[in-house]
């Protein structure tokens, strides 16, 4: 029997401003399904429909309907906090803009999602956050604070925070997307990286052709809809 | 270190000038409302131990003669117009019972049988109405101190002697190792040599009174064995009148407290703690304010890193608690400074505001109970003003601070 999708969505349906004159539905029934381990980019014009969907897949929104199952586990069976612990424990974020915060170091910012989980420091997160800090090339940058990283190293950094629980499945919203292209290339690397080293599944939001086409597979938005999917 | 600690410790370092302004201010809303509450109860009691120097803190006398309807027929009162009877000078029934059982009452320290009446002083052919003290001089000492107002002679008071007043001296012309004749209301009448004279720093009271052994007044009086007031001494002088009602009550005898003998400065008093109620509740509000404002600030400032706190797995709940540990830290220091500061107010005032007699007017102690009410009252407005800002930034919508942050 084959291994359970890391992912899989069955008719998601997404309607903003439900019931007022302005109700728009933004995702017209989404089926897509995620293998454990997968890389796979999603993209699409502007307006599409790929950062919300990317926000319903890591639980920071409900869809207005369809069916929702993350490793497993049926979504809309789990409350408020049944959704917090899953995300924590089974999704990385990373996002256009690193979203790192400026008041800890490197390093703290690494170990904040297992501080989350955990609830206090421990060794052993320590221990992981730096190795993470070195294999994005930042072992001497531990104690530095966001600030004094460059825009590359930033994300960088938010790259290694999305592996600190070691989650089976990382969301990126355009990770670089505001970079130059030889440091977009140097991340979308590292990435790759993680996902053939410790089988991490991505999947990718990006405007950038280049980079998807490195991608496994290839996932095409077009107006709330699924248009082509396309493997290499 | 929990996460919530971790959170709000950093978040309240980084946002240092916010943070050390706010917490000046807690400090300074906390010292103000001890100084104040220390001053003001410090100079009360200065003010009311100065009155009490000269006063019993209860007196207990036998009840008054209470006119009563002559005629009463069916429901319709006749006599209906009552005047007052003429108070006769009565002592206290079985006193030696009474004086036995009041130090049952709780607050009761000292005790002191009197028997006091009117009469007249004579010396040559000067003569004036005065107040006969008859006392048992040890037990007297306890509830007035004599012995420290003596302007002249010793606190003395053996058979046949007597201590007057400053003024009553001077208007007699007699001084220590001097005779005077006391003639009583009862028309008797005796010599004595008088051994001491005292200035009580009331004008009326150095002019009428005569301190005499108990026994020479019980027989100027014609109350042989009889004494007609216990004063006593308590433990909490703002309780005495709650002893005397006590008092009152258990015995069916008349007391009076210094504090309705005094009705005036009580009010005084009063107002004086309405006033300082009022001070620091509207320190309360400032303070809390101030917290609240800053922490409002604070949140909206960090929309963009809650909403990736939340998608990296912090619940609402988890959030809501960083900002509230954030308000109860700076009431915390608050309390902790201004402890501190307050402390060294008080210590400063009571160097600084001293009595005519060079004593100081508020003591420079440090009187607990103060400190700990304003410290945990920092803590629970801390806390409290922290509860808008807290349930605003746990209410955040992760996905409007990720796409719009
Ligand atoms: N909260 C909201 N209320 C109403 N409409 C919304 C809301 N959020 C998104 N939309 C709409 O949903 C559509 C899809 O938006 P979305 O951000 O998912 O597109 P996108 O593919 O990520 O675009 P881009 O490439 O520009 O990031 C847009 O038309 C947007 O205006
Ligand atoms: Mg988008």
């Amino acid at each position: 029997m084959a291994e359970s999708p890391i992912l899989r969505l069955e008719d998601v349906r997404k309607s903003y401003n439900l019931g007022t004159p302005i109700q728009a539905e933004v995702l017209h029934g989404i089926d897509l399904t995620l293998a454990t381990g997968e890389f796979a980019a999603l993209i699409g014009p502007s307006g599409s429909g790929k950062s919300t969907l990317l926000h319903i897949i890591g639980l920071l929104e409900r869809p207005t309907s369809g069916r929702i199952l993350i490793a497993g586990e049926e979504i809309s069976a789990l409350d408020e906090a049944g959704m917090t612990v899953l995300r924590g424990r089974t999704l990385g974020f990373v996002f256009q803009f690193h979203h790192l915060l400026p008041e800890f170091t490197a390093l703290e910012n690494v170990m904040m999602p297992t501080l989350i989980d955990i609830g206090r420091y421990t060794r052993g997160m320590r221990e992981r956050a730096r190795w993470l800090l070195g294999k994005v090339g930042l072992g001497d940058a531990v104690d530095k604070r966001p600030t004094a990283l460059s825009g590359g190293m930033q994300q960088r950094v938010a790259i290694a925070r999305a592996l600190a629980m070691n989650p089976p499945l990382v969301l990126a919203d355009e990770p670089t997307g505001n970079l130059d292209s030889h440091t977009a290339d140097e991340i979308f690397a590292l990435m790759r990286e993680f996902n053939r080293e410790e089988g991490t599944a991505f999947l990718i939001v990006t405007h950038d052709p280049r980079l998807a086409v490195r991608c496994d597979r290839r996932v095409e938005l077009m107006d709330g809809q699924i248009r082509l999917e396309r493997s290499a | 270190m929990p996460f919530e600690w971790v959170l709000a410790l950093r978040f309240l370092r980084e946002g240092r000038m916010q943070t050390l302004l706010i917490m000046a201010g807690t400090t300074v809303g906390v010292a103000v409302i001890i100084f104040i509450t220390a001053l003001v109860s410090g100079l009360q009691v200065s003010l009311a131990t100065r009155t009490l120097s000269t006063q019993a803190h209860v007196s207990v006398r036998a009840p008054d003669d209470h006119a009563e309807p002559a005629l009463e027929r069916g429901k319709t009162v006749v006599a209906a117009h009552l005047e007052p009877r003429e108070q006769r000078l009565r002592s206290i029934d079985q006193w030696e019972r009474v004086y036995r059982e009041l130090p049952e009452v709780p607050h009761v320290v000292e005790l002191s049988p009197l028997t006091t009446g009117s009469g007249f002083a004579f010396r040559g052919n000067a003569s004036k109405s005065i107040a006969l003290m008859g006392v048992i001089p040890e037990r007297y000492d306890r509830i007035v101190k004599l012995a420290d107002r003596l302007v002249a002679g010793a606190y003395r008071i053996g058979p046949g002697e007597a201590l007057i007043g400053t003024e009553l001296a001077k208007d007699l012309g007699a001084g220590v190792g001097d005779r005077i004749r006391i003639l009583s209301s009862e028309n008797r009448d005796d010599v004595f040599r008088v051994t001491g004279v005292f200035d009580l720093g009331v004008k009326d009271l150095n002019r009428r009174w005569v301190v005499m052994p108990l026994r020479s007044a019980q027989s100027l009086l014609d109350l042989a064995g009889g004494v007609t007031n216990i004063d006593l001494t308590v433990d909490d002088i703002f309780a005495a009148e709650e002893v005397a009602q006590r008092i009152q009550a258990r015995t069916g005898l008349a007391a009076e407290s210094w504090m309705a003998i005094n009705a005036q400065l009580l009010t005084a008093f009063k107002n004086q703690n309405m006033t300082t109620r009022t001070v620091r509740a509207f320190l309360v509000l400032i303070v809390a304010l101030g917290i609240a404002s800053v922490l409002v600030v604070s949140v909206v400032q960090k929309q963009r890193e809650i909403g990736i706190l939340r998608a990296m797995g912090a619940s609402p709940r988890r959030i809501m608690r960083v900002f509230l540990i954030q308000g109860g830290i700076v009431g915390g220091t608050g309390a902790v400074l201004g402890s501190g500061l307050a402390a060294l107010m008080v210590y400063a005032a009571s160097m600084a505001l001293l009595q005519e007699d060079g004593s100081p007017l508020i003591e420079g102690g440090i009187e607990w109970s103060y400190y700990l009410v304003a410290s945990a009252t920092a803590v629970i407005t801390g806390l409290l003003a922290a509860v808008a800002p807290a349930r605003r930034a746990a209410r955040m919508d992760p996905v409007e601070a990720i796409r719009y942050g």
